[in-house]
């Protein structure tokens, strides 16, 4: 009996889905489909790494410096058992980047979870209690828009690399650079999240709620969150490019990923060293992965947010 | 009018106040000033006697004014790598990126402006279309790719052009310019067009919807009735209302050009107040970090000031809040 639900459930929503506006709009933009298709490739070859990288460019033992900078196997001078090449140290460029890219993947999407949620909560608070309070938060939220994220992003890093004295660095890159990113892209959402809970505060709704006495806490999270959510599906998508860019921007500046576990941008910082000498192939491949990942992300979110504005349809 | 700017100008100084006071943050409890200052061997009581010297034991608030009032004077304190005042680099530097920003600023609207009149022009034609096309692989491209893929092309495979430098400068006082010698303005077009490709793209876009608007305007339709020429209507009509718009993004994308600068100077090893900026980072010298940071917020806040003013000079329509 459960189960007749279950499935009932799940085959309404394939329904409600194919039947949304939103689809119609996807089938109908070849472009979209395209960019849909691209990221979808980048983001299994990323997540299946292991199982399709034909070396581990992270085990240092199977690494030979033999092997530093050969150039891609078609060009006649390459080794076939290296399709893009290898780096300086003897690493498969095709295993790095497929790892890098788990990497920058993997900092873009924490960053943008970071971001929306420290930026949905303030917003939220904001916009809920008003006052003193929303002061505060919007104020220090536009001190901070006039800045570019890149920057606070920089000063961030330094300053935690200050204050931990720059140890460990391996270990604590990726939570540093999430950090850095995340907090240099809250204020988006908060300002958005902050004028849906504006509108919504005052609605009947929210009235009754809180006439029976619940938490406001409970209030904004049950009731009034679920309501301001559309656009900020929309804005993260947009921000995961720009989260992914500005990791490989940090990476490339040397305040990243450090290079014994390279992102994309630790891989075309590598590479930059060696293009005047012509090993042009460990810049321009883990460069072109990054370009066509951003633009396919970015038209996603181009896409995404014309459907979902309902002035447009 | 006056009301408008004085309060606006209130609204900068607190803008500024805040920003000082994380550069204040900053440069306090980043890292000790008075471990950076003295060697090893310095005795603690030396240390206290300095802390005090540096009037490092009075209250933070003490501390925070005599900050922002030293920072008001140009007096940043002593960079930790270089043990030299932070102003003497800073001025040193900032030459490089202001001319940087400049020609990249120049290349933008040079460019910017005619491709978006092009294409709001002649929308469907093939030019229009690639135009359109490299604008979005102009926004979608990390800046650094773009710099990488620039120096590829013309400095490595063609060789025409330095990937590195500023080429020769010339002295004039205060102020070292790359752009009387040769060697230097073949430096600075790769740095300038890297930086500048963004804004450029966006002055396009901003230019075509704006121009594709006013095309379907009354006045237009009527300058068009009255016989003149198309050229007239289009540059003499049509261009000209598309240009405020034009001219607040324009300064407002002024103040990001040079914090963009960190990158294209990084690419480049322009030798700029970005590529300092950086270095600090690295270094976690904060008298820099904190400087820059502060210079950066002047420079927005006045653009923004300025921006503000001439808004509402150049178009009387938009309302004064205060008056």
């Amino acid at each position: 009996m459960s189960t007749d639900y279950q499935t009932n459930e799940a085959k309404s929503l394939l329904r409600r889905v194919l039947d949304s506006d939103i689809w119609y709009s996807f089938k109908k933009s070849k472009v979209t489909m395209v960019a849909a298709g691209v990221a979808l490739i980048i983001f299994l070859a990323a997540l299946l790494a292991p199982l399709l990288a034909p070396h581990n460019p992270f085990d240092l033992a199977s690494l030979s410096l033999m092997d530093s900078l050969l150039p891609p196997s078609w060009t006649g001078m390459g080794d076939p058992r290296y399709l893009l090449g290898t780096d300086d140290q003897g690493r498969d460029v095709l295993s790095t980047i497929l790892y890098g890219s788990r990497i920058s993947i993997a900092v873009g999407l924490a960053s943008v979870a970071f971001a929306a949620v420290l930026g949905i909560t303030l917003g939220l608070v904001a916009g809920y209690m008003g006052g003193a309070v929303d002061a505060v938060i919007m104020r220090v939220a536009d001190v901070q828009l006039s800045f570019p994220a890149i920057l606070i992003a920089l000063l961030i890093d330094g300053t935690i690399s200050g204050l931990t004295g720059g140890v460990n660095r391996e270990e604590t890159a990726f939570t540093v650079l999430v950090i850095s990113i995340g907090l240099s892209f809250w204020v988006q959402y908060a300002r958005t999240v902050r004028s849906s809970t504006l509108v919504e505060r005052d609605k009947e709704y929210v009235q009754a709620a809180r006439l029976i006495g619940l938490h406001p806490f409970l209030i904004m999270l049950r009731h009034v969150l679920p309501n301001v959510m559309g656009p900020v599906l929309v804005i993260a998508t947009i921000n995961l490019a720009l989260a992914i860019i500005t990791e490989a921007t940090l990476s490339f500046l040397g305040v990243g990923i450090p290079s014994t576990q390279p992102s994309l941008g630790t891989m075309i910082r590598i590479g930059n060293d060696f293009l005047f000498s012509g090993e042009w192939w460990i810049t321009l491949f883990p460069g072109a992965l990054l370009a066509v990942l951003v633009l396919a992300v970015n038209l996603l979110g181009d896409w995404l947010r014309d459907a979902l504005n309902p002035k447009l349809r | 009018m006056i009301a408008f700017v004085i309060r606006r100008i209130i609204q900068s100084i607190i803008v500024i106040m805040v920003v000082g006071l994380v550069a204040f943050v900053m440069f306090r409890f980043v890292g000790d000033p008075v471990n950076q200052m003295v060697g090893l061997e310095t005795s603690i009581a030396d240390r206290e006697l300095l802390r005090e010297q540096l009037g490092l034991n009075q209250p933070l608030i003490v501390q925070y004014w005599h900050f922002i009032s030293n920072a008001a004077q140009g007096d940043f304190g002593t960079s930790y790598q270089y043990r030299r005042p932070v102003s003497e680099i800073l001025g040193e530097r900032l030459p490089a990126t202001l001319e940087l920003a400049l020609v990249s600023a120049i290349f933008a609207i040079a460019a910017g402006i005619p491709m978006g009149v092009y294409t709001a022009l002649y929308r469907d034609s093939v030019l229009s279309n690639i135009f359109l096309t490299v604008s979005l692989i102009g926004i979608s491209l990390p800046s650094f790719l773009v710099g990488i893929l620039l120096i590829f092309i013309f400095s490595v495979h063609l060789q025409w052009l330095p990937s590195f430098g500023r080429g020769e400068v010339v002295d004039l006082g205060w102020w070292s310019t790359g752009l009387l010698t040769a060697t230097g303005l073949k430096a600075i077009i790769l740095p300038a067009i890297t930086l500048g490709l963004f804004q450029m793209t966006l002055i396009m876009r901003l230019v075509r919807s704006e121009m594709m608007e006013v095309l379907r305007t009354d006045f237009v339709k009527f300058a068009k009735a009255r016989g003149l020429k198309t050229r007239v209507v289009h540059f003499g009509h049509a261009l000209k209302n598309t240009m405020i718009p034009v001219i607040t993004i324009t300064g407002l994308q002024f103040g990001s050009i040079i914090a963009f600068a960190i990158i294209t100077e990084t690419v480049f090893q322009w030798p700029g107040s970005g590529l300092l900026f950086l270095q600090a980072v690295q270094n976690v010298d904060v008298p820099i970090m904190a400087a820059y940071l502060l210079m950066i917020a002047f420079l927005f806040v006045l653009i923004n000031l300025i921006v503000d003013v001439l808004y509402v000079v150049v178009d009387p329509r938009i309302r004064l809040e205060g008056s």
